[in-house]
């Protein structure tokens, strides 16, 4: 598409000319860490897995990915760039999938610097490492969940605060939409195929799902074309948006 | 064939009418003048130009590709300076000059020596490799413009491309635009009447949207309307076109 590329590697470089990029991994691999060994009692279970650090990653991309998308398309309406930007030969679908693709590209990074965690369960004991890798590709894709989300709000606003405060917001109601407690909200009054339905949409289920070491077609299905509509629903608010 | 065209041009933001009926055509060679008050609709009008914003009514073509069919098209053959001229504060004007040749499409050689060429004509070339944010107002104009030219386009919208320079990058700014002019179909919105005098070969008053007169150098000074200025004398003019103005935009609003 008119524009991916050149947008892809503009936004990728942007996240290392800023302390942005190092603030973010430092922060995720610390909380990461803190969650896994303290929180998770990685020790105590006396396991070689690593569900205690998976168990944590839809909380902790609750927040930390709408800092990271937060400014997308917030920044570039309040800077004006955006101007700029959309009077260049290129299609707006382009760089909306520019952009996503390099906050997600960085979101992986971060992911891969966790390694020394696998590193450590694989030194301590037997892991299965099929299980880890699908844990890994199931974190991967959840987080581009959270960024899509993410990245629509930004378009709606051009205050990187309200942006984030909507998208943690949306984030969370898609994160507990299958947590038991809004289940069973739910349970008792509405047809089962709305609770189903409400379930169905749980980034939690679909991550669980994938992180017990199957990754099943469908969950992917789930991430990618919940992706998918939110980048479109991004492209619309850009286009409505962008004049005011 | 012009290679600008705007015909019948009309923007509305809910009850305001921004920009009401306007046309006008710039051939290659002419730097047209696009004068107005604050408020008048210039920036609104360059933006539908540069395909940004998309017009109520009317249309606009650029070298006979219409914007709204083919905006990729005009895009290619348009450099837009928009108001302020924004740039990533982030980025170095070498980053943000790269960024925006691939944009563009630029390959290879060709890209090196656009981009040799824009930083050139500029003169940024001692300050590439500094944040933007660091740098002056003038040298942060200088990037807009930069960026501008960069791919040669036959068709320039400067939307107020002197607005807080000091007279020495004012200077400068029009020497850069005259040099590119023969070319060229180039648009400078402005409201510092000088600037019309020094660099542009045709001059068009909106005020409240609304077309209110052409104006173009003649013997001894400028006709502008109905009006004739000496050098130096077009504020009086400005004023008597611009205040006269029949303020049925606001009316309606
Ligand atoms: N996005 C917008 N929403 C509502 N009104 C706008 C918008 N953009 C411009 N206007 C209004 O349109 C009119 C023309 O503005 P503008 O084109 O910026 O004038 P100029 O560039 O000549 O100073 C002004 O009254 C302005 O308030
Ligand atoms: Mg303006």
């Amino acid at each position: 598409m008119q524009g991916t590329g050149a947008v892809f590697k503009r936004e990728f470089q942007g996240y290392f000319a800023t302390p942005v990029a190092y603030v973010f991994i430092c922060i995720f691999l610390f909380c990461t860490g803190i969650f896994t060994f303290y929180v998770g009692n990685f020790f105590a279970r006396g396991q070689a897995d690593l569900k205690a650090f998976f168990t944590f990653h839809p909380w902790l991309y609750l927040f930390l990915i709408p800092a990271i998308s937060m400014r997308l398309w917030a920044e570039e309406r309040k800077s004006g760039t955006i101007e700029l930007l959309m009077s260049l030969p290129v299609s707006l679908a382009g760089v909306v999938l520019g952009k996503f693709l390099a906050a997600w590209l960085f979101t992986g990074v971060a992911l891969v610097l966790t390694f020394p965690m696998w590193i450590t369960v694989a030194y301590l004991g037997d892991p299965d490492h099929g299980v880890i890798l699908a844990g890994y590709i199931g974190s991967f894709f959840m987080a581009g969940g959270y960024l899509a989300i993410g990245a629509c709000m930004s378009a709606l606003t051009r205050n990187q605060v309200i942006a984030f405060v909507l998208s943690v917001v949306v984030c969370f109601l898609f994160t507990v939409s299958g947590a038991p407690i809004v289940l069973d909200f739910f349970a008792g009054w509405a047809p089962q195929i709305l609770v189903e339905a409400i379930a169905s949409f749980s980034f939690l289920r679909h991550f669980n799902a994938i992180t017990e070491g199957v990754i099943d077609l469908r969950d992917v299905v789930f991430f990618v074309s919940l992706i998918a509509l939110w980048l479109f629903a991004n492209a619309i608010a850009v286009e409505m948006r962008k004049a005011g | 064939m012009s290679l600008l065209e705007i015909r019948g041009l009309s923007k509305r933001f809910g009850p305001i009418t921004a920009v009401d009926n306007v046309s006008f055509k710039v051939d290659q060679g002419e730097v047209l003048g696009f004068l107005g008050p604050n408020g008048a609709g210039k920036s609104t009008t360059m933006k539908m130009i540069a395909g940004f914003i998309s017009p109520s009514a009317g249309g606009v073509s650029v070298l006979g590709e219409d914007v709204a069919e083919a905006p990729l098209k005009t895009k290619a053959a348009i450099g837009y300076l928009p108001e302020g001229a924004p740039t990533y504060p982030d980025m170095t004007p070498r980053g943000f000059l790269e960024f925006v040749a691939d944009a563009r499409g630029l390959k290879g050689p060709e890209r090196k020596a656009r981009i040799d060429y824009a930083v050139e004509h500029v003169d940024i070339g001692h300050v590439l490799d500094q944040s933007i944010d660091t740098l002056s107002k003038g040298y942060k104009r200088r990037v807009g413009l930069a960026q501008a030219i960069l791919h040669d386009p036959p068709v320039l919208i400067l939307d107020e491309p002197t607005d807080g320079l000091d007279p020495n990058q004012k200077h400068e700014v029009r020497e850069l635009i005259r040099r590119m002019a023969p070319g060229k179909a180039i648009v400078i919105s402005t409201h510092i009447l000088e600037e019309v005098e020094a660099v542009c070969t045709r001059a068009i008053v909106i005020a409240r949207g609304r077309l209110l007169a052409e104006g173009h150098p003649v013997e001894g000074g400028w006709q502008l309307g109905e009006h004739f200025a000496e050098p130096g004398r077009l504020d009086a003019v400005f004023r008597a076109i611009t205040m006269g103005a029949p303020s049925s935009a606001q009316e309606a609003a």
